[in-house]
């Protein structure tokens, strides 16, 4: 049973209020806590222990897969592999995340590596959200692997959040795709304090008129920093897009580093990054409004990463 | 209502001072349509800004309802009841119009009463109400939008630097009504900088400024004759610059 602290955990990174309708798989202080399959969803151990297959069966429609993992437990520290077979022409909502609440002194640490198998004509849309909290010197720290291998034609959306309480991570994303196949990323970031967080994004467009869109918007509050690498490889007659948009405040730092490889004459690729302060003027404007400069920041910062 | 006494601002231009607003002295009643206007340079804006809060007088006060507000904040008078609109809006990413305008109604609006203020501007609300209020939008939808913000705060007092500037003629024919409709269902007090004749023609009262000062407060009657008919040559020759048409 899930006590009240990995509830609440549970609700933060996967907006769980209760047992989830669909396929699920919660995992607490290192090991399964419940787990359902569907029809068309199975959800199976790996035989070494090491984390799960979860399989879609070709053509499965509208259905959703939870697999939260909860770590409310001082001085765990788990490295957990999770394989997703996504069969053709599916059209699933994947929703992952890790929660870590640590009160004690020792380290804390969860690293996820998640692989996707997404089959031709597949359409899924991946959401992961990453959320620490807790009163103790230990550090919450989350180092995700992510690795998405594409087939023809099949549309992957990835929406990646880290808001509060990481002290540290390092997130590594792969990609690879076929002829056809769309891949959108939406990072968003919120560091503060003493924390760091290191994002490395590599996708190859290995299939004619594949194309790639990853965007990451952050804030980097207090003494934190923030490090976004991002590159794009263009084989083929492809497109690509990445752009980094960062508010800077306090004492942080940001390095953004988009970068694009473009190894075919029809490979057409375009970075952006900006990195700034909240604008005076943006302030200024909602202050007439009769919001606080405090409540003015809060929205401006909001609404950035929303 | 809105009194400013012996206000000045004054800047460290290139270690010299510079007066932009010198010694103005102002009451501005309950109720009543205001456009300040003059030529460019003038310190119309400043002037503005000096009441909004976003700047600080070198010297003099500010009083709101009797109340001294010299040093109060832009956030604070906001709640004590004065608007403004920008003469150039901000973008914001990630905020959304309707989001917007809550912040201004200071309440939960819903997506129709919203759309009553967009449609009062012109813009086709429905359209507009899901739209981030970033560089995906025009200069003259944003400016719009800054003047829907400022009627959904309905306040005592609204304040406007240059509502027309960036606004096509099409709106410009609807701002006019705008500011007409405004005045007869809050009831507050209008202030408007601007150089437009047709907006000066819908003022109860037209104050002139130049260099800093106040030259001329009257009424519309006594004061926009005076200033179409260049009867202060040097005056008007500095007025037209700052395009009167």
């Amino acid at each position: 049973m899930l006590d009240n602290i990995q509830k609440q955990i549970l609700s933060e990174v996967a907006d769980l209020h209760s047992v989830p309708s669909g396929a699920y798989n919660i995992r607490a202080n290192g090991k399964s806590e419940a787990r359902n399959t569907t029809a068309n969803i199975d959800i199976i151990s790996k035989e070494d222990g090491s984390g799960i297959d979860i399989k879609i069966k070709p053509n499965t429609k509208n259905e959703s897969v939870h697999i939260p993992v909860v770590l409310s437990q001082s001085g765990i520290k788990e490295t957990v592999y999770n394989d997703f077979y996504i069969g053709e022409g599916s059209d699933v909502v994947i929703v992952a995340g890790c929660g870590i609440h640590n009160s004690g002194s020792e380290a804390s640490q969860h690293d996820g590596i998640h692989r996707f198998f997404v089959g031709k004509g597949a359409k899924i849309k991946y959401v992961e959200k990453h959320y620490g909290e807790g009163s103790g010197e230990g550090k919450r720290i989350l180092n995700p692997v992510t690795e998405i291998y594409m087939e023809e034609d099949s549309i992957a959306e990835m929406e990646m959040v880290q808001i509060k309480g990481v002290d540290s991570t390092k997130r590594e994303t792969f990609a690879k795709l076929k002829e056809g196949a769309k891949l959108l990323v939406r990072e968003r970031l919120m560091t503060h304090g003493k924390q760091s967080a290191i994002s490395d994004y590599v996708v190859e467009l290995d299939g004619e008129d594949a194309s790639a869109d990853v965007v990451s918007r952050s804030v980097a509050k207090d003494n934190s920093y923030q490090l976004f690498n991002s590159k794009i490889v263009g084989n083929t007659s492809c497109t690509g897009h990445t752009e980094c948009d960062a508010i800077i405040m306090g004492d942080a730092r940001v390095v953004a580093v988009p970068s694009l490889e473009a190894n075919n004459i029809d490979a057409s690729l375009i970075h952006e990054a900006a990195i700034g302060k909240i604008a005076g003027e943006q302030l200024t404007k909602l202050m007439t409004l009769g919001l606080s400069e405090q409540e003015a920041e809060e929205h401006i910062i909001n609404g950035f990463l929303k | 209502m809105l009194e400013l006494k012996n206000v000045s601002f004054k800047v460290n231009d290139d270690g010299k001072e510079k007066t932009i607003v010198d010694d103005v002295s102002l009451n501005i009643d309950d109720g009543k349509f205001i456009v300040i206007t003059g030529p460019n340079g003038s310190g119309k804006s400043t002037l503005a800004k000096l009441i909004m809060g976003i700047e600080k007088p070198t010297s003099g006060k500010i009083l709101f309802n009797g109340e001294d507000i010299t040093d109060k904040s832009i956030s604070e008078r906001a709640n004590l009841g004065i608007s403004f609109a920008f003469q150039q809006p901000v973008r914001f990413k990630g905020i959304y119009v309707l989001d917007l305008m809550r912040i201004a109604a200071k309440k939960e609006l819903t997506v129709s009463q919203a759309c009553e203020y967009l449609s009062a501007v012109g813009l086709c609300a429905k359209e507009y109400i899901n739209r981030e209020i970033s560089s995906s939008l025009s200069g003259g939808e944003l400016k719009r939008i800054e003047i829907a913000s400022v009627l959904a705060r309905s306040t005592q007092l609204s304040v406007f630097d240059e509502p027309e500037a960036g606004i096509d003629l099409w709106s410009f024919q609807n701002l006019i009504g705008v500011f007409e409709k405004m005045q007869k269902n809050i009831k507050g007090t209008i202030l408007i900088i601007s150089h437009q004749e047709r907006i000066l023609g819908i003022a109860d009262e037209i104050v002139l400024l130049a260099d800093g000062k106040v030259k001329k407060h009257g009424t519309k009657d006594e004061i926009l004759p005076e200033i179409l008919k260049n009867t202060d040559k040097n005056l008007c020759s500095k007025f037209h610059e700052g395009g009167l048409n």
